[in-house]
Parts: structure tokens; sequence; C-alpha cells
């Protein structure tokens, strides 16, 4: 018996201890609500996943930032699928008194228009989506940014990487093939391979890409997993369009450089992050906030750019050359100057042609018609005129060099 | 002789009890309840600091009757577990393990935004909900009639058979989906017809009634209908369901065509009257809670709801704590979690008793439970 008794305390101090341990770990700064109580506007916000997904975690980072430069109360709700959920989470957050609500999932648009329908004197906004500027309902807004800018900036540093392995006889020049992990078949993904995928090609003219979905935007396991396959089938380097850490994970395994979206990833894989892009949210969040205290009117439709200081290339990974870096800050100025064109026609061809015409998909409707000339001359420059008509992608075009694989 | 006995008497003995009085059971099953919050306190501030404990009862209660809309909520959520899991449970009272309701509901729902893609704008939107709710029940009665079938005539597993069949069906919905949308991430917009109205202003008014209603009908049919009482004859005993002259296979078919019946409201209730829209995963696993919800409810109907209503307590409590109090999606799946493992735990206390080792008095006392 005593000896039961003693091991019965030993049990529950090591329970203790370990309990106390986790406790004491925990920084304690996890709360989801930032900024000061008494604020005069409440930001609302709804998240597909939590911190652990990059994109999520992009926008909460933001929304922090938001809470202590404008002195806004942030109220985040994380995991909120694209369904009923979301309009019941909006609902709440106008319950709580929200001025403001932001969703930042694709599919949360229609469930985020019916809240606006349903509360008009709350302004509700939303990223990536693509139909506030036709369906009238006028406290909803959508916003994004000029990524693709910053995509092409990275692929850039790319093409430096895929040009040093040829230098070192460690591939042929045929064999800079990309691998690009993309969560599903449409524009925004298919305007930031393409877009990535010029950034390579502009410095190694060589350069091919594989991409592959997963058909999910938070799937550690499928992105890890086709990542893999895409080693496998010879990618020598790896980029992606989805939210989790599986392909980064899956590079630095395997020791094959990685290029991000969203999130620095050098910490986690030190030997393989190469750079990065990122929307940089808080200026539109600033710009939305401003508008609601100066009661001025919310544009329908917000493109982000480099002037907003919306586009972000992020840091250097350790084995990015100097002369990479000198290179993409020379794009970086062209960009900004209006010279240089991610899309610009004559770098890419599809079919073995030139594009001269090309009718994209800007206003959304039921049959997804195209409706608009999405090509334009400027400056004696004919390209493809991306995040001009709206702000969320609508290049869609598969262009040669860019090998898609859909399995599911 | 007894002296050898006592010395060896383990600490305690686990008894089976054979009656116990309800009041005592329920008792036990609400400690439970309470234990199982009391320790999510205890883990909510392992994760996320002492300040946790308490802002983890604050966050529950706040999450769940905070505004009137969360209590709607609450209600609403409630009226769709329950609803799936009346669906169940006449199956399983029937010993018949359907655990397909997650594919019958999704085929429902399929059922639903079909007539909905087709029809829609071309006729009246209260007959398009008529339609929506005979095509939803035909969806999901052909889905789970078919595993009924194999079983009635073949003696196939129903378990496999039924499991297999929520796969076919989530993979259904991703296609149907994927030929209306084929740009975007493979989300279905919102339908703008067959939306059931507001009551009041407020939504789901009228899946709260429809489930209220089922529930009382459900509750008549198992215990006063000549039906009720077959499948739970079935259930008892195959054996003497056929000395007594009752058609198995009749009543297997029959009462799984009950099963696709509810299966298809509460499709026509998810697409209809909540989401406006279906994606594979809107039924989100409430296919398989419901019969967790089901058994925990003794398959008696009112009981059914008690226990639906304190599940979707935790659930919704649970995600509102996660906010307030910082911690990742998955918590309200850990605090679920607890609770089931604590509320089935509990029905261990109810069905055996532990009887201690008694401290003095070993020999008469021995003698006496050795008699008993």
């Amino acid at each position: 018996m005593k000896k039961k008794i003693v091991a019965l305390a030993l049990v529950l101090a090591l329970v203790v201890s370990v309990a106390v341990g986790l406790a004491a770990c925990n920084k304690g700064d996890g709360t989801l609500i930032f900024g000061p109580e008494d604020a005069d506007i409440t930001f609302g916000m709804i998240c597909l996943h939590d911190e652990n997904s990059t994109y999520d975690k992009n926008f909460i980072d933001a929304a922090r930032d938001l809470a202590e430069e404008k002195q806004v109360r942030v109220i985040v709700k994380t995991g909120i699928p694209e369904s009923a959920a979301c309009y019941d989470a909006a609902v709440d957050l106008v319950d709580q008194g929200c001025d403001i609500i932001f969703a930042d999932s694709f599919g949360h648009e229609d469930h985020v228009v019916r809240a606006a329908r349903e509360f008009p004197e709350v302004q509700f906004a939303h990223a990536t989506g693509t139909k506030a500027h036709t369906n009238g309902v006028e406290n909803y807004h959508n916003g994004f940014a000029s990524i693709y800018e910053g995509r092409y900036l990275a692929g850039i540093v790319a093409g430096y990487k895929l040009n040093e392995m040829i230098d070192a006889g460690d591939i042929t020049a045929e064999q800079a093939k990309m691998g690009y992990v993309g969560a599903f078949p449409y524009a925004e993904v298919v305007s930031g391979y393409t877009s990535f995928y010029l950034g390579a090609k502009s410095v190694c003219p060589s350069v091919t890409m594989e991409v592959r979905y997963t058909s999910s935007w938070y799937d550690e396991a499928a992105e890890k997993s086709t990542a893999e396959a895409l080693i496998e089938d010879g990618c020598v380097l790896i980029s992606q369009h989805a939210d989790s850490m599986g392909a980064p994970t899956a590079c630095e395994e395997a020791g094959v450089p990685n290029v991000t979206y969203n999130l620095a990833t050098g910490t986690q894989c030190p030997k393989t992050y190469l750079v990065g892009s990122r929307i940089n949210w808080t200026p539109y969040y600033a710009y939305l906030v401003d508008c609601l205290r100066n009661g001025t009117e919310i544009a329908d439709d917000w493109t982000g750019t480099f002037a907003t200081d919306s586009v972000k290339v992020l840091e250097f990974g350790a084995g990015v050359s100097d002369e990479a870096k000198a290179a993409v800050e020379a794009a970086e100025a062209a960009l900004k100057a209006g010279t240089l064109k991610v899309f610009d026609c004559s770098k890419f061809t599809v079919d073995g042609e030139h594009l001269t015409t090309y009718m994209a998909d800007v206003n959304t409707d039921d049959a997804f018609t195209p409706d608009t000339e999405a090509i334009e001359t400027k400056d004696g420059v004919t390209y493809f005129a991306e995040s001009e008509f709206r702000s969320a992608p609508y290049f869609d075009v598969r262009i040669d060099g860019i090998t898609e694989i859909n399995e599911a | 002789m007894t002296n050898v006995k006592t010395d060896r008497e383990p600490l305690f003995r686990i008894i089976k009890r054979d009656n116990i009085p309800r009041g005592k059971a329920w008792v036990i099953r609400i400690a439970a309840v309470v234990i199982a919050i009391l320790v999510g306190a205890l883990v909510s501030a392992i994760l996320a600091g002492g300040s946790a404990f308490g802002a983890f009862f604050s966050g529950l209660f706040d999450g769940v009757f905070g505004t009137p809309r969360r209590i709607l909520n609450l209600f609403q959520n409630t009226a769709i577990l329950l609803c799936i899991a009346l669906a169940v449970a006449p199956a399983f009272k029937m010993r018949f393990w359907n655990i397909g309701a997650e594919g019958q509901v999704l085929m429902g729902g399929l059922g639903c935004v079909v007539c909905v893609k087709y029809l829609g704008g071309k006729i009246d939107d209260n007959a398009l909900i008529f339609v929506m709710f005979i095509m939803s029940v035909a969806f999901s009665v052909v889905w789970s009639v078919i595993p009924a079938i194999f079983k009635a005539k073949w003696r196939t597993n129903e378990t496999l058979f039924t499991l297999m069949m929520n796969y076919v069906a989530m993979q259904l919905v991703a296609l149907s989906i994927f030929a209306w949308v084929p740009s975007g991430s493979g989300v279905l917009g919102t339908l703008e017809h067959g939306n059931f109205p507001n009551v009041g202003g407020y939504p789901y008014i009228i899946n709260i009634i429809i489930v209220a209603v089922m529930t009382v009908l459900m509750f008549l049919y198992f215990r006063f209908s000549k039906h009720g009482y077959e499948l739970s004859v079935v259930g008892e005993s195959e054996n003497t369901a056929k000395y007594v002259g009752i058609n198995v296979k009749k009543v297997i078919i029959r009462t799984m065509v009950l099963s696709g019946v509810l299966c298809g409201l509460a499709g026509l209730l998810l697409v209809g009257g909540t989401s406006f829209t279906l994606a594979s995963d809107t039924v989100d696993g409430r296919g398989f809670t419901a019969i967790l919800v089901a058994w925990l409810g003794k398959f008696s109907p009112p009981a059914m709801a008690f226990t639906s209503l304190l599940y979707v307590f935790i659930d919704q409590g649970a995600k509102n704590v996660a906010t307030g109090v910082g911690i990742g999606d998955a918590f309200s799946e850990i605090i679920t979690g607890i609770f089931f493992f604590l509320v089935i735990g509990c029905e261990f206390f109810i069905n055996y008793k532990i009887k201690f080792r008694p401290r003095k008095k070993k020999e008469e006392n021995s003698v006496e439970e050795v008699a008993a």
C-alpha cells in the first residue's frame, strides 16, 4: 500500500512538473484579440486556418501591426471554413460591435456578401475576391495586391540559383527544371507561378517548370508528398502556392532550394531557404480604417503595389549571391518605374506564338465568360495587364515551358 | 483460510451492476460532464498559461450564450446534429451498423443542389423547396438502401459497405462541383434560389422547428408504432424476430429507408436552410458524431436532443475559448475529445461498481462478501 502511494505521488509530481514546464515555455501572447479595448474602431477578421498556416499567419501578423499602428481593436476568428460557418462568424463579429469585417480566403466571398447584404451599416472587405466591383453591394469590398511582381523578383533569385548549379556542373542547362506546388488550378495560382517562372527565365533562359496541384489550401502531408514527387521527377528547385510548411520541409530534407510565399522559412529550413514574397496587408487594413475614420468611401476594389508597400520580397537566405540581390533591386526599380512588365508578351509564348489578344474573365458570372481584353500596349511594350481591371488575379494563360500535372 | 484470502485481496474489485436507479445514472453522467469541463480548463491552462483556467469558463459560456445569435446558433447546430442522430438511431437500434450517415446526408445535399442548379429561377421558390425535399430524400434513400438490400439479401457487411459509400458520395460531390465551377478553388458559391426564408429576421428558425417536430415523431414511432417495436425485436435477436413471424429482410430495408429519409432531410436543412451551398466537407464529420450522440442518448429521441445540445455546447464554447485564449483550431477538437472520453468512460461506472477492500475487520467483511 505504501509503495502504491509513493508511486502515485511520484506520478503526480511528474505530471505537475510537465504541466508547469509547458506553461512556462508558453509566451502567453497568443491571444487573438489585439489593440486597446476602448478603441473607436473594431476590426473583425475571419481566417480560414490558424497561425500554423503561413498564409493566415501573414494576415494575422499584419493585423497585430495594424492594432499597434492605428490603435484599433482587432478580433480574429481562426479556423473558419468556407461554408455557412463563415456567415455565422461574420454575423457574430457584427454582434461584437465590429465596424469592419475582413475575410481572408477565396471561398469565403459569397458568405461574406450574404452577411454584407444583411448588415448594410457594417463594412465588409475580402481578400482575393472578385465580385465587389460588379455585384453592387455598397458595403462590400475586395482587396488584393500585385503580388505577381513580388513573385517575379523571387523568380530572379531562383534563376540565379539555377545558373550557379549549371556553372558548377551539377546540372546541364536542359536539366534546369523547377517544381511548383499549387493549391488549385485557377487564375490566382496560375498568375503566381507564371510570374515566378518568368522571373527565373529572365536570367536562366533554358528553365522549364512542372506544376502539380494538391486541391487544398492547407494539407501539410499532401504538400510535402507533392514536393517530393516533383523532386523525384527531376526538379532541382521548388516553389509553392499552398499554405503549410509541407513543401519547405520536403525541400530541407532533400536539400533542394526552396522559394516560399508569405513566410520566410530561413529559421526552419536554413539549408535550403532562398527567398520568397508576401503581400503586406497592413497598408490595406490601414486604408480601410482611415476611410472609416474620415468618413470617405472605400473603393470597391483596391490593388496594393510596391508604391503602397503592399508587395514585399522576403529576406534573402544564406545561399543567395550578391549578384542576385543586385539584380532583384534593379528589377524592382524597373517595375516601379513601369519600364519592366512581368507579363511582357515578347518574353513568353503560347503554343509557340506570342499573345496579341486575350479575353480574360474579369467580371465573374455563373458561366465564367471571358469579358475583358487584357493585352495592352504602352510605351512600345505589349503586355498582359494583370491586376489593372480588378485586384484579384485573372491571368490564367498556360504558357510554353510550364507543364501542368493535375492528378486530382 | 479466510486469512489467506484477505491478504491477497486486491485494493478494489469491479462488480457488474444490474439495475442502477435512473437518477443515480444521470448524476454520474452530469458529474462526468462537469469533470470534462474542469479537465478542459486545466488543459487550456497548461497550453496557454495559468490565466487561461478562468478564461476557459468565461469563454465557454460566452461562446454559447454571449449574444442572442450565439444561442440561436447553439440550437441550429443542435438541430442539424440531432436530425442526423435521429436518422442513425433506428438502424442502430436494429443493430444495423450504419456508419454511412455522412455520405447519405451529403447525397441529400447534392440532390438539393441539382434541383436549384436546373430549376432555380424557373419555378416558384416554395415549389422549388418542395422539389428539393423530394430530390434530397430520393438521393439519400438510394444511398442508404443499397447497403440495406445487400445486407438483407446477401448478408454483406454493412459497416464496411456504408463506410465506403461515404467516400463515393464525397467524390461525387467534388466531381459535381468541378463540373459546375470549372474555375476557382473548388468552391460552389452560395445558391440564389431555394433558400429557406428568415423568420422574424433570424435564419435557421425553420430548421429548428422541423427537427423539433421530427424528434417528437420519432419518439412516437419508437414508443408506440408496430414498426418501432419490430425493429427493436430484430435488434435484440433476429431468430426471435423470425420465430414471431417478423419479416427481417423487410424490416432492415424499411428501417434504412427511414434513415435515408431523415438523412435526406438533414441534407435539405444543411443546403436549403443553413449553408445555401455544398462542399464535400459540408457535413463536417457530423455523420459520425451523430452516432456517438445517439448512442449516448440510448437511442431515445428526447435524451438524444439533450446529448446533442451538450456536444454542441462544448464544441461551440471551446471554439470561442480558442479565439480568446489564442490556441489553435485543434483546441476545440481536444476539448470535445476529452468530453467524449469522460462521458463515454462514465458509462463504465454506470454499468459496473467498484468495491474497495475494506480497511478493518478483514475476516468478517470478506466472509460477508464471499457469501454475498
